[in-house]
This record gives C-alpha cells, sequence and structure tokens, in this order.
C-alpha cells in the first residue's frame, strides 16, 4: 500500500489539539494500511461525502453483535481499507487499564488490526478500527483466550452497560456503580451477544444526579444515585467556605476572578427548591423540601455531602431523537436500593419485568421509550406493578380525555339502547 | 495454539464479559474506594481526592483525539509505566487520566507529558470546555452527514485556551454527531454539532429488489413519505418504493433499512448547530439542545463556519452568563430571542418546531423581550 497525497488532512496537523492525521502517519510507518485510511478520508475531505458502503454482515459463530461490518466503495483505490470492520470490545468498568492489560491488547490488535483504535466508544465499548473477515475468528480466539476479554454488543440487543467511575474516585457515588455494571454485564452476556430485542437496550449507571455517564439521556434504565436522608454538613468547613479559605465548586471557578464567595448569591438562592438558609452563621436545611439536585454539595465539596442511606433513582426510555424526537428517561422508582449483598436483585427484577413486557408488544426498531409513549404512562406503570404517584410527572395533565376503563365506572360500558330511549325520545 | 478455521468449534470460549475492573484499579484507589472525602481541582486539568484515610489521589487529565493508534496508546502505557504504577483510566469524555499518590509525583509527570509535543494537553476540568464526543465520521461511518474527527479537531484547536483554563461561568459540554442517529447522543449538550442530510434519498431501482425488504423501508419513514411503487428496470416491471419529497425530513432512517435509497450529498450535507441541553441535574432539570443555526457547509478540511459560529456562541454565553450559569440556563434566563441577538444568530422559520410535539415550543404569552426582531413592529 502506497503512501497517497493528503493536502486536506496535512492541514489538520497544526494547532495545539493533538492531530489525529499525525497519529495516522506515524501508524502508517509500521502499518501500511493506515496509508488507505488517510487516503480514503482524504478523498471524502475532496468530494466532502463518506466512501463507506452501506452494512455488510459479519461476525464470529454464535454472536449476533459485537462486529460491525464495513467495506470501501473504492477499495481498488485503497485496498488496504476494502474490509474494515469494527470491533467492539467489552470495556472493564470505569475504564481503569493496566498497561500490562493494554500493552497485550495492543500486540493482538497489531496482529490481526489496522492499528487504529477508538478509546472508547460512544457506548463505553473499545472500539478496534478496521480489520478484514478473515480475522475475526482468529481475533476472538487471542480475546478471549490469551486475554480473558470478550466482544460487546451491537445491534438489537442489550448494548455494553456503562457507569461512572463512582466510588473508586468520588465522594458523591450513592452506590457501588461499577459493580453494579459488572455484575449486570456479566449476568446479561446472552442478551449482549445475540439479539432477541425488538431494538437496542442500554444500561448506564451514574453515581449521582450530576449523572456523568449521561444515563438520563441515553439509556432505557438510567440508575441514578440519590439518597434518602439528609445532607451531611460540616458547618466549620462552611465557615472556611465563607472566609474564602476554600476554592467554590472544588476550585472549578479559579479562572476568573468572580469576586469574594458569597454563599447566599451562590449557594442558597441558587436553591431550585429554596430549602436553605443562613441562621447564626450556620447553613440550615430543610431536607424534606430538597429535590437532591446537588448544586450546594457541588459548590462546597467539604462542606456538604449526600445523606448516608443511599440508593438509586430509576428512570426508564431515554434515547436520541430517530425517530419520533429525543426523550429523556422517565422517574419510574422514585428509590431504589442497590446494593451487592442481595446481588441488585430489585433491579434485576426491575429490568426483566420491562423485558418480558417490551419483547411481546415493542414495535421493530421501537426504543422502549416510544413503547412507552404509545401505550402511555400509566398502562405502563401498571404493566411495572408501579402505584401512580406525582413524582411521575412534571404537572398533571392539562386535557380531561381520561382513559376510564369498564371497570372503573358503576354499572360498566355495557347498556341498553332500548331502555334509554323509553326514557329519552330521540 | 490459536484458531483452527477446520474446527471453528473447537476450544471455543464465549460470554466472558470485560475483566474485572478492580485489577486495573491502582493501588490508592483500590484501598481508598468508597472512602473519599472530598475534591479539589488545583489547576485546569489537575484533581486531587482526599480520603478519609488521608491518603491523597492527584490525577492529570489529557485530551486525546479519542481516534488513536496502537503506538500512542502505547505511548499512554510508556507514561503510565514510568509515573503511575502502570495504571491509568479514560474518562467519558475521552480524555485519559494519570494518577499518582504523592503531590511530588505531579510535576514530574507534567514535564513529561509537556515534552511530547502536544499530544497530551492537560486540562478538560471545571469551568471550561472539556474534550468534544463524537462519533466516527468519514473515518469509518456509512451515513455520515459530516465528518467527525476533523471537525472536533478544527473546533479544539480554537477553543483549546477554554481547555486548558477555568473562566467559563461553569462547565460548558460539546459533543458532534456525525448523522441524526446521534450515536454520540448529543441532544443533552451545552453545544451540539450534528451532522444534517438536505436532500431526499434518490432511489437505487436497479439494486433495491436485491438488498432490500420493501415493507420495512415503507415503514421506517416517520412521516408516511415513502410508498410502494414500480419501475421498470432493464425492460422488466419490478416493485419499488418512491418517496413524498414533500414530506421528508431528511432523517435518513429509509437508508438504514435499505441500502438502495442513499441520501448523502456534498451539497445538501452539513452541520447544524443546537444548544442549551444539559443532563446534570444541578440546580434545573436536564435539557434538551435546542436548534438555532440550521445549516452550515461542509468546508474541508476546517469547517471555518462552524468553528466561527461555536467561538461566537461560547464568547457571547461567557460574557453574559453569572457564575455556576450553564448555557441553556443563561439562554432561558435572559430569553430566546435575546440570545439570538447577543449571538448574532439570525433566527430564521427552521428554528420553529413543526414536527411532533410541536405546540409545546409555540409562545402561548404576552411575555416577551423587545429586540431586534421586533423593531418592524416598533418603529
Amino acid at each position: 500500500m502506497a503512501k497517497h497525497e493528503t493536502p486536506l488532512l496535512d492541514q489538520l496537523e497544526s494547532g495545539p489539539w493533538p492531530s489525529f492525521v499525525t497519529d495516522l502517519k506515524r501508524q502508517a510507518e509500521k502499518k501500511p494500511e493506515c496509508w488507505d485510511i488517510l487516503g480514503q478520508v482524504e478523498l471524502s475531505y475532496k468530494d466532502r461525502i463518506t466512501h463507506w458502503k452501506h452494512g455488510g454482515i459479519v461476525g464470529v459463530f454464535g454472536y449476533g453483535g459485537g462486529i460491525v461490518g464495513r467495506y470501501s466503495d473504492v477499495p481498488k483505490q485503497f485496498p488496504g481499507v476494502e474490509h474494515f470492520h469494527t470491533v467492539r470490545v467489552a470495556q472493564p468498568a470505569s475504564k481503569y487499564y493496566s498497561t500490562k492489560h493494554l500493552r497485550h491488547l495492543m500486540e493482538i490488535w497489531e496482529k490481526h488490526g489496522s492499528g487504529m483504535t477508538n478509546f472508547h466508544g460512544s457506548t463505553g465499548d473499545i472500539i478496534l478500527l478496521g480489520t478484514r473477515t478473515e480475522h475475526l475468528e482468529p481475533l476472538f480466539w487471542d480475546l478471549t483466550h490469551d486475554l480473558n476479554q470478550d466482544l460487546g454488543g451491537s445491534g438489537s440487543n442489550l448494548r455494553t452497560p456503562a457507569n461512572c467511575l463512582g466510588q473508586s474516585r468520588c465522594e458523591w457515588s450513592c452506590y457501588d456503580t461499577e459493580e453494579c455494571c459488572h455484575q449486570l454485564t456479566i449476568k446479561y452476556q446472552d442478551e449482549i451477544h445475540r439479539p432477541a430485542f425488538p431494538y437496542k437496550f442500554k444500561f448506564k449507571f451514574s453515581g449521582c444526579p450530576n449523572d456523568c455517564v449521561a444515563a438520563i439521556a441515553r439509556s432505557d434504565v438510567a440508575v441514578i444515585g440519590t439518597w434518602k436522608d439528609n445532607i451531611r454538613i460540616d458547618q466549620a468547613a462552611v465557615k472556611e467556605y465563607i472566609a474564602g479559605n476554600y476554592p467554590s465548586n472544588g476550585g472549578a471557578h479559579s479562572g476568573r476572578d468572580w469576586g469574594k464567595f458569597d454563599i447566599q448569591k451562590e449557594v442558597v438562592d441558587l436553591c431550585p427548591t429554596k430549602c436553605m438558609w443562613m441562621e447564626g452563621g450556620e447553613l440550615k436545611i430543610d431536607d424534606k423540601e430538597c429535590t437532591r439536585c446537588m448544586h450546594c454539595i457541588n459548590v462546597m465539596p467539604r462542606a456538604l455531602r449526600p445523606g448516608v442511606d443511599t440508593g438509586a433513582t430509576v428512570c426508564v426510555g431515554a434515547k436520541a431523537p430517530i425517530l419520533d424526537g429525543a426523550q429523556f428517561a422517565t422517574l419510574i422508582v422514585p428509590f431504589m436500593k442497590i446494593s451487592a449483598d442481595n446481588e441488585f436483585e430489585e433491579l434485576i427484577e426491575f429490568i426483566e419485568k420491562i423485558w418480558d413486557w417490551w419483547m411481546e408488544v415493542g414495535k421493530n426498531r421501537e426504543r422502549v421509550g416510544e413503547t412507552m409513549q404509545r401505550v402511555g404512562l400509566p398502562t405502563f406503570l401498571s404493566i411495572m406493578g408501579v402505584d401512580p404517584i406525582p413524582q411521575h410527572v412534571k404537572e398533571p395533565r392539562s386535557n380531561p380525555y381520561v382513559f376510564w376503563k369498564d371497570e372503573e365506572v358503576p354499572g360498566g360500558f355495557e347498556r341498553d339502547v332500548e331502555e334509554f330511549r323509553r326514557r329519552h325520545a330521540a | 495454539m490459536g484458531y483452527n478455521p477446520d474446527k471453528p468449534m473447537d476450544g471455543r470460549i464465549s460470554d466472558l464479559g470485560p475483566p474485572y475492573y478492580e485489577q486495573f484499579h491502582p493501588p490508592v484507589i483500590k484501598e481508598n474506594k468508597g472512602k473519599w472525602l472530598w475534591h479539589e481541582i488545583l489547576k485546569p486539568g489537575i484533581l486531587m481526592h482526599k480520603s478519609e484515610t488521608g491518603a491523597e489521589v492527584y490525577t492529570v487529565r489529557c485530551g486525546t483525539a479519542r481516534l488513536m493508534s496502537i503506538e500512542h496508546v502505547r505511548e499512554i502505557c510508556d507514561i503510565a509505566d514510568k509515573h503511575c504504577d502502570g495504571f491509568l483510566r479514560f474518562t467519558t469524555r475521552n480524555n485519559v487520566e494519570f494518577m499518582v499518590d504523592d503531590k511530588a509525583k505531579v510535576q514530574p509527570l507534567l514535564d513529561d507529558l509537556a515534552s511530547r509535543g502536544n499530544k497530551f494537553p492537560v486540562g478538560g476540568t471545571g469551568a471550561g470546555i472539556t474534550n468534544i464526543v463524537h462519533t466516527q465520521g468519514w473515518v469509518h461511518c456509512h451515513t455520515p452527514a459530516t465528518d467527525a474527527s476533523g471537525v472536533v479537531k478544527a473546533v479544539m484547536d480554537e477553543l483549546f485556551d477554554y481547555f486548558t483554563s477555568m473562566t467559563l461561568p461553569a462547565q460548558c459540554r460539546i459533543a458532534l454527531a456525525c448523522c441524526l442517529n446521534m450515536c454520540g447522543a448529543v441532544h443533552a449538550s451545552d453545544i451540539a454539532i450534528l451532522g444534517v442530510h438536505r436532500k431526499p434519498p434518490m432511489i437505487d431501482h436497479s439494486r433495491i429488489t436485491g438488498v432490500c425488504e420493501l415493507p420495512l423501508a415503507i415503514a421506517s419513514c416517520p412521516l408516511g413519505a415513502v410508498k410502494p411503487a414500480k419501475a421498470t428496470v432493464e425492460g422488466k416491471e419490478i416493485k419499488t418504493v418512491q418517496v413524498n419529497v414533500d414530506r421528508c425530513m431528511f432523517c435518513g432512517n429509509c437508508y438504514t433499512m435499505c441500502p438502495a435509497m442513499p441520501l448523502a450529498d456534498p451539497e445538501g450535507d452539513g452541520i447544524a448547530i443546537l444548544v442549551g441541553g444539559k443532563v446534570s441535574n444541578s440546580r434545573s432539570m436536564p435539557k434538551f439542545s435546542k436548534l438555532v443555526i440550521p445549516f452550515l457547509p461542509n468546508t474541508t478540511p476546517r469547517w471555518p463556519e462552524t468553528v466561527a459560529a461555536i467561538k461566537k456562541i461560547l464568547e457571547a454565553y461567557a460574557k453574559g452568563a453569572k457564575k455556576y450559569e450553564r448555557l441553556g440556563e443563561w439562554a432561558e434566563r435572559i430569553g430566546w430571542e435575546k440570545f439570538f441577538e447577543e449571538c448574532e444568530i439570525p433566527f430564521t422559520d427552521k428554528s420553529i418546531d413543526d414536527y411532533r410535539l410541536a405546540y409545546d415550543t409555540w409562545r402561548t404569552s404576552t411575555q416577551f423581550k423587545y429586540t431586534s426582531h421586533t423593531a418592524k413592529y416598533t418603529a
């Protein structure tokens, strides 16, 4: 594979941000197929359109997901990328690695692939970018036998779950996100590898309502840590903030002079429920009015912490816009204990109840959030055995079109029109 | 020993899942999991977490291109071997984090990173810009309406100072998805860069019979614009589809289902800018991003129109918003009419929703602000 002229891409080598073009060129010295990646991308820059063909079904025996088939539409020009399949590799929870493990993975990929990767794909997998069909089985063999690592999900199945780093390096995480993510990932290997769903299904695990893994925006089941007792306050540390001895927001604003820290303006007044006030130099919180938004805790991490009676709020049905428009996940269970002690039993029961229903009624390529829209939230709640509560809605409905059921109205829907007419002439 | 193509099922291992995460925790992380008390961003890109045991972990966060080579990953490993006992992690926004357990180890690590050219920019923390979450674009995807890596590189070059500083009113999350499928889930970002198509699909009648389940292609259209039709191919009448172009919203879902309906086009395709989304529940509830610029062209290799538009929005936000206010919170406080004015973005009918549930976004009130948009009524 020859080097190609890349005058357009070369212009992406300058500037302070890391350049993927420079990196590709560096790799091409050892992996000449990278010259063809550069060549084809350069052609796309010239033509202003992609040069990858639509689809291509490839995979490893026994799995229906994990590999995304890809072929060049200009293979004669760029034979090195004639096949350019993606391999999704299941990432360890929280995305920590040992260099020993990463180096081993790179050795395997050097043997079987293009030399290019993504750390990571949007869903969370390690993406190995570009290999030929005949390499897929040997690559899978080496991954599983030598590295004890598996493929992730693609297609209409459970996608590789992902989590924020949780208690491993964050003081706010209300449950062990990485343990939960790992255990559920292991439990549902079959659902990840063998598509049996109407469409994709995602879990994501965030430790607190800051939601660093964007669970509420993109997962069918979003498990977001919360607490049900009181915010822990260290009044001595509150005083340090007021005195300006601790930086606000963990130092996040230190690049600009925002003036002296003003606890009234920056914390109390910005509380969405106005459940805080200053009294005798102490910060008071009426916790029963608190909606646990995290703002005050974010601003004063050395003074305030989430409570100790912790669990998660479980929301269902988020998705990107295709097709009916974007949806956030809707609150279904306000508080659930999330504990390895009972092997996440409650959460598992909840998830499987959704699947049992959705696999039966979900239409082809319908995300569970769309199925919920189609049947209505009251129906979904009833299927889930969840009693409706005001927390399920932002506000009550403003139209009067209630779908009353036969059994909810005295005497039911069956009536005798002749008997009606005897009393009411037409 | 290795894979034997003659006996593919012999010795096969499957359903292992990912390796257990704990073996990859640096010692200081393993020992202090669940014991962290508080954290502080010491400088842009440098975090310190304090444990109740008294232990401290110092994290140095570096941007990456996400699209990275084996050689680059090995260089990351070299750094982690030299400074971090052979451990590292990646963030959900494609940054790489190097962790050390002693403040004295931070500066040698920073010096090492700085010695490697522009490969490891330190930053992406606090009230600034962090790495742009993005998709594949022209380097790998078959449905994109724009590139991903090149646009990200061009935007990050321009906004680089915001990556290495913390001068904004709050964090500003930028994301890019190269088509409406939004593999990057950009719909809740402060600034979303979204690849969009503007020409309806072409129908490749000569291929449709072989590659397409017609009922699936027809059902794939959310607006019922794809209808059954007949066409003549090499003298023979075949069953195919036609597209009612007046109804097409250019989502590309039909092409996903049917490879004989390509819609990408150099002139038709480009970028839309959506702003004001957020994921966090902090203060206000999560918000969707709103479409403020319907189209910018794919001007390769550096997308100057897109870069300039984003910079303008970011600078107006930096100037106008209060401390802690996310971009969407600022726009809502001042009113969207003011947002368009402050950012000098022409308002067009394209920003008025006419899809489903559109009415929720129409203003059913007499409350508004007088801006340049109302001048012809007030003159």
